[in-house]
């Protein structure tokens, strides 16, 4: 049986979410430029949330897309296929500001699977990274914008970060 | 859903799972195909061989184009100028391949089991684009995708498979998928094309082709199959027309919402009438958008490793 520990509560996801948005505010002063996009299956919920919280922040929609990134990982042919989730990107990137928003940043390689993807459909102006949970090793020269709380781990530990019914991030050990 | 087979060989042995992990995973290829740049380099540095010893073009192009979306490097190999002529055997050619280092060989073979051997010989991914009269698995997923995106389900739908089933790779596979899936599959054709004997596959055979269409909510068409001469299985195509085409009159007995497929390629005025052919509810060209995107996912998910998936 894992041994499993509360990292952030609900109550700490939503303060983590608002310091998050103003933050995003704050680094970006034309708001018109600025659009989230989600890497499923864990930063979906969390792009909607934020899209949110800025929209209270600016007083207009902040555009939220979701883009899949598994065709361009680069572990495609060392693991199992993965699930590929639809990518929905209701608006043009050329010349936008693009918070990539994740749930947990590990080793890196998923975000540059996502800048490269993000490169199919136009050249952003700026990509910036939003993460609930950076949980360090990184294999790759990435660094978020944006972080709700770092957590030191050791590598085959588990971060689960559930957004729904019951927002909750929890630690696992094996 | 975790896929962990190396060759896709038959739809026989894989299981509702497997099939339905190859449908949502051609949804999202579907949608890449919808975009201003529709490659992707998820098989970057990936060599395929198409192996067509039996001749084809809809689906060595519809191949060819998903292997290319998907950024792998390609080589094609014909029956006609290739050293088959020369009397070299398949175990040879197929050798010779894997020296080459193909990381997939998809191959159409006039002899069922060529797949299966490739398979057992080989270290590459085999994709069997179509064995003898045994299976084309990838023509199967395509129209089971494309019966599912029009329909919202398969299970619980009664296909009709009208034509030249006795020896149609096509229609195995297909009643295999759609059983897997659910769906009540109904046979008919001449009775020399028809035999009893899909019965006991699970299917019903009647060789009334109003009873048939009634209840159908896919009627699904199969090529009179001039090539495979029939001579001594029915009269002529012109009985064939008149007993088992679908026209316009037999057409307005089915169901309103009942939808056409084709494998193609069609023959005009002998299985289906042009008119139909053209017609909102024929499926035709639909079948050929979306055979791209389920050839891409089942490349996409055979390229994947052993192990757990990436998380995070």
């Amino acid at each position: 049986m894992p041994e499993s520990s509360v990292i952030l509560d609900a109550t700490a996801i939503s303060r983590a979410l608002a310091r998050i948005a103003h933050e995003i505010a704050e680094r970006n002063e034309n708001s018109a430029e600025v659009v989230l996009v989600g890497i499923p299956a864990g930063g979906d919920a969390l792009a909607l949330r934020l899209g949110k919280l800025l929209t209270d922040i600016w007083k207009h929609p902040v555009p939220v897309g979701s883009l899949d990134v598994s065709m361009h990982r680069d572990d495609l042919d060392r693991r199992a296929a993965p699930n590929v989730r639809p990518t929905v990107m209701p608006f043009d990137v050329n010349g936008k500001t693009v918070v990539l928003v994740d749930d947990v940043l590990f080793s890196g390689r998923t975000t540059r699977a996502a800048m490269d993807a993000l490169n199919d459909f136009g050249r952003p102006k700026k990509i910036q990274l939003a993460v609930l949970v950076d949980r360090g090793h990184r294999e790759l020269p990435i660094k978020a914008d944006f972080v709700g709380k770092n957590v030191p781990t050791a590598p085959d530990e588990k971060i689960r970060v559930r957004i729904g019914e019951k927002d909750e991030v929890t630690l696992e050990r094996k | 859903m975790s896929w962990n087979i190396k060759d896709l060989l038959d739809i026989e042995s894989l299981t509702a799972e497997e099939i339905v992990t190859v449908l949502d995973t051609a949804r999202a290829f579907k949608a890449v195909g919808e975009r201003a740049i529709k490659k992707v380099p998820a098989l970057r540095g990936k060599t395929v061989v198409n192996l067509f010893v039996e001749p084809s073009t809809r689906t060595r192009i519809s191949f060819e184009l998903a292997e290319q979306r998907l950024s792998a490097d390609i080589i094609n190999f014909s029956a006609e100028a290739s050293s088959f002529k020369k009397g070299e055997t398949l175990k040879d050619t197929a050798l010779n391949l894997q020296a080459l280092n193909a990381d997939f060989i998809v191959i159409r073979h006039s002899a069922s089991g060529a797949p299966h051997f490739l398979a057992r010989t080989l270290a590459a991914r085999i994709i069997n684009a179509g064995d003898g009269a045994h299976e084309h698995p990838t023509q199967a997923l395509l129209d089971v995708f494309t019966i599912r995106e029009r329909k919202g389900k398969i299970d619980g739908l009664n296909v009709t498979i009208l034509g030249d089933i006795l020896y149609s790779r096509v229609a195995r596979s297909n009643i295999w998928a759609l059983m897997k899936l659910g769906a009540k599959v109904t046979l008919c054709g001449p009775s020399t094309l028809v035999p009893k004997t899909f019965e006991q596959m699970g299917c019903r055979v009647t060789y009334n082709v109003d009873e048939a269409l009634r209840d159908a909510d896919i009627i699904h068409l199969l090529r009179i199959q001039h090539e495979r001469q029939r001579k001594t299985m029915f009269p002529g195509i012109g009985e064939y027309t008149q007993l088992f085409g679908l026209n316009k009159a037999r057409l307005a007995k089915t169901k309103p919402d009942a939808l056409i497929m084709h494998p193609g390629p069609i023959n005009r005025g002998v299985e289906i009438d042009s008119d139909i052919a053209d017609c909102e509810r024929s499926l035709i060209l639909e079948q050929v958008t979306n055979g791209l995107a389920v050839r891409m996912a089942v490349l996409f998910l055979l390229n994947g490793g052993k192990g757990p998936q990436e998380v995070g």
